[in-house]
């Protein structure tokens, strides 16, 4: 490929939507609430609208015959590059509100910088993604603020999801080999410009939540080199259940 | 009210459904139209909210990433047909809770089909056919029925409908045109949800109940079996379009009626899955609870956040 480094680049922004939007997918049918159910599937929509945008445009820069559904359901497990906190499991309501929450503020500055991207194609991703991004962050800010300031029981499960998620946060400001050489080309977000931007605003958010800020400077990374939570295999099970079992055939 | 007040009232009440005024929230009612109506409209928004789950059971296996994106949009429209059925029954003055209490102890009813089980991708297609398919044609009249709220909601529901049916039968087109493996899935699928789609029409006439009574306030238009007839006429050429057999050994075009003859439906199934004895009608059950207990907290969350909310504006104030 001649382009390896923005093949991977492009996989790296597009696997987090990819599998944030299969945990969201599981969760149709059985939400809180109608109202709660319905717009987490719609998160899922746009994020699964996002994959197949960056994928297709992987799949040309390949330039081989792989198409968005053999990138997105055939690779083996080391070569899925999502942060592991996309990959955390829907414990309750609270993990799948933080885990939202900590993603959307990163995703909401990152496309917000993509779109000074020298790549047309992913600037223009970048701008039609924003737009959804920025109701997702809406959704899950006033969650969190619920679920923080709502009820003792509900602040103790909230406290508990942001312990336990805040960990895999810093990852998101890890940088990989092809992002840095796509840094140095201007293709790429360097997205450590904005680590310090991502902590005040989700600080922000659980101050007003009437949540603490965890102390904890241990963290956890290795998603984006494809070395990946327990939970990630069980998932792709039942994402390439499909394409494994009938290989080779249209749908 | 004397009775013979009331008794005008009510003729006042039935020639305004004959003239094809609609009946609202606001005007007077007969207790048992009001009745009838909570008992049949959250009956169909029960069905919309646990036919979710059926289909929602393939969301994380799609084949593929378009198929994937349409589930979600499908179960995404039903999660809104019961939001708009739900309101609508509420203006007859029953809470949402109300209704779920309902549902949960079994004392509400919805659509049987839910209780049956999704064993592959085939059944997508079949569901979105046959059963959004013989759901159109349940619901098709209810778009001119009397109360306003219902006929309004239908109105927008059965588009939805149709463009679910069409993506349907679009998922059995491509497996039909498939390898033999994917045409024999797809033959599988249609063995197994015909009779159950053909049963969803409701019991043959002479065995159903509140017939006429529904006729005159336009809850229904047509009798079970001129349904049952009009969805078989309908599907039998699509099934050959398909080039998918119909597992109906007695299903025959009959010249002099213009209408397939059909096969005895199973009406003992029908019964057994009926009285919560189908082969999931349990596991649907508890996923409607489970999901309802285990989102208590959150919706508490949400009111205690709001209460919060209004005191402080309140102080502000002051
Ligand atoms: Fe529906
Ligand atoms: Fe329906
Ligand atoms: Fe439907």
């Amino acid at each position: 490929m001649k382009n390896k480094n923005l093949y991977n680049y492009i996989l790296g922004i597009a696997d987090n939507s990819l599998i944030l939007g299969q945990r969201l997918g599981e969760l149709t049918g059985h939400g809180p609430s109608l109202e709660t159910d319905i717009a987490c599937t719609n998160i899922s929509l746009d994020l699964f609208g996002q994959v197949r945008s960056y994928y297709q445009y992987a799949a040309k820069i390949a330039g081989d015959d792989r198409t968005e559904d053999d990138i997105a359901m055939l690779r083996k497990e080391r070569e899925y590059f999502n942060v592991l906190l996309v990959e955390q499991p829907n414990t309750n309501f609270a993990y799948t509100i933080v885990r939202q929450f900590l993603f959307d503020v990163y995703h909401y500055l990152f496309l917000t910088e993509l779109q000074k991207s020298h790549d047309v194609t992913l600037v223009a991703i970048a701008k039609k993604s924003i737009k959804e991004v920025s109701y997702h962050k809406r959704f899950s800010t006033d969650w969190l603020k619920r679920l923080g300031d709502g009820t003792t029981e509900s602040k103790q499960k909230t406290q508990q999801a942001v312990n336990d998620l805040w960990t895999y946060t810093e990852e998101l400001f890890y940088t990989t080999q092809a992002d840095n050489a796509m840094i140095s080309e201007g293709i790429a977000v360097d997205v450590t410009k904005f680590k310090a931007n991502y902590y005040q605003n989700v600080n922000a958010v659980l101050t007003e939540a009437t949540l603490d800020i965890p102390e904890s400077k241990f963290f956890q990374k290795g998603g984006k080199q494809g070395i990946h939570t327990e939970h990630l295999g069980y998932l792709l099970s039942d994402l390439q259940y499909m394409q494994r079992t009938y290989p080779n055939m249209e749908w | 009210m004397s009775e013979a007040q009331i008794k005008s009232l009510e003729k006042q009440f039935d020639d305004r459904i004959a003239r094809d005024e609609k009946i609202e929230p606001k005007d007077w009612m007969p207790e048992k139209y009001r009745k009838t109506h909570i008992r049949q409209m959250s009956q169909h928004a029960h069905s919309e909210i646990v036919g979710m789950l059926p289909e929602g059971n393939w969301i994380t296996r799609a084949p593929s990433l378009r198929r994937k994106v349409a589930l979600l949009a499908k179960v995404q429209d039903e999660a809104g047909h019961g939001l708009y059925l739900y309101s609508a029954t509420e203006t007859l003055g029953i809470s949402r809770e109300e209704m779920y209490e309902q549902l949960h102890t079994g004392k509400a009813k919805y659509s049987s089909i839910f209780n049956y089980p999704t064993v592959t991708w085939a059944d997508m297609g079949a569901i979105g056919w046959l059963v959004d398919g013989a759901a159109i044609i349940n619901q098709v009249p209810l778009c001119n029925t009397s109360y306003g709220p219902y006929a309004r909601a239908m109105i927008r529901v059965c588009k939805e409908e149709s463009f679910h049916q069409r993506q349907g039968f679009e998922i059995m087109l491509k497996l039909a045109n498939g390898t033999p493996e994917q045409k024999e899935m797809a033959q599988d699928a249609l063995n197994r949800w015909w009779w159950p789609s053909l049963m969803m029409l409701g019991p043959t006439d002479d065995v159903s109940t509140h017939t006429e009574q529904s006729m005159k306030w336009k809850l229904k238009r047509k009798s079970n079996d001129d349904l049952r007839q009009q969805f078989i006429d309908q599907t039998v050429p699509q099934a050959e379009l398909l080039g998918l057999t119909i597992p109906d050994k007695d299903l025959k075009w009959n010249e002099s009626r213009q209408s397939y003859d059909f096969g005895e439906i199973d009406w003992d199934e029908f019964w057994q899955v009926v009285k919560g004895h189908g082969p999931m009608n349990k596991v649907r059950m508890k996923a409607r609870v489970d999901a309802w207990e285990k989102g208590a907290w959150v919706r508490d969350a949400a009111m205690a956040h709001a209460e919060k909310k209004r005191n402080k504006k309140q102080k502000q104030a002051v």
